[in-house]
């Protein structure tokens, strides 16, 4: 039962690292910030699967439940600043 | 139990790696955020059952898979309020969706520089 946790844990690194190219080479800022958004939300899954492999899984979850909420927040605060912005993809044809 | 746990798990990464490729291949920020909320929810929510359903069954720890449910319920809550603050950030920052007439002049320029 291990292994199904490590191959589990292990795809969803690898899913990461793609997500991880939306976050540095999005033309927008805003897509910037759905690479992030989604790297948070596997993050959470692999959290859990990481207190399974490491037997501790009543310490992990709580983890995993407060990176959830700070994704969350995260994500709502940044998309707030960059609302009140005008020109995105000029500033995203900077960067 | 175990083939259920499976199941999910492998519906779950499903869900995971088409919603990746989504978000890298579609060509717009609006058409992008279709496959991102599918990722948020609906795998993480059929992952996070796999291992709620693992906990309580073959670990026997009731309180333990309560809260991974705790953190499906949260999730079923805030990543729908977080993708619509994403749309209304580009909206409101004047963002033009992709189509027949400006499919080749914005995004191939900024991808370009």
């Amino acid at each position: 039962m291990e292994q199904t946790f490590l191959i589990a844990s292990i795809v969803i690194s690898l899913l990461m690292f793609l997500s991880l190219y939306r976050a540095v080479r999005g033309p927008t800022v805003l897509d910037r910030l759905i690479g992030v958004n989604a790297m948070g939300s596997k993050t959470t899954t692999l959290l859990v699967l990481i207190g399974l492999l490491y037997q501790r899984v009543d310490m992990f979850v709580d983890i995993a439940l407060a990176y959830a909420m700070l994704n969350f927040i995260a994500v709502l605060a940044a998309s707030r600043y960059f609302q009140k912005r005008k020109g995105l993809y000029d500033e995203g044809a900077q960067q | 139990m175990i083939i259920l746990f499976t199941l999910l798990l492998f519906c779950g990464l499903v869900f995971f790696t088409g919603g990746t490729v989504g978000i890298l291949r579609f060509p717009d920020f609006y058409t992008r955020l279709h496959p991102a909320g599918k990722l948020d929810t609906f795998g993480l929510v059929t992952t996070m059952g796999a291992l709620a359903v693992y906990v309580l069954f073959s670990q026997h720890q009731p309180l333990t898979a309560l809260k991974i449910v705790l953190i499906v319920v949260f999730v079923f809550i805030t990543s729908p309020t977080a993708t619509h603050a994403i749309v209304d950030a580009g909206v409101r920052a004047g963002l033009r969706p992709w189509g027949k007439d400006t499919s080749n002049s914005e995004e191939t320029d900024v991808l370009a520089d």
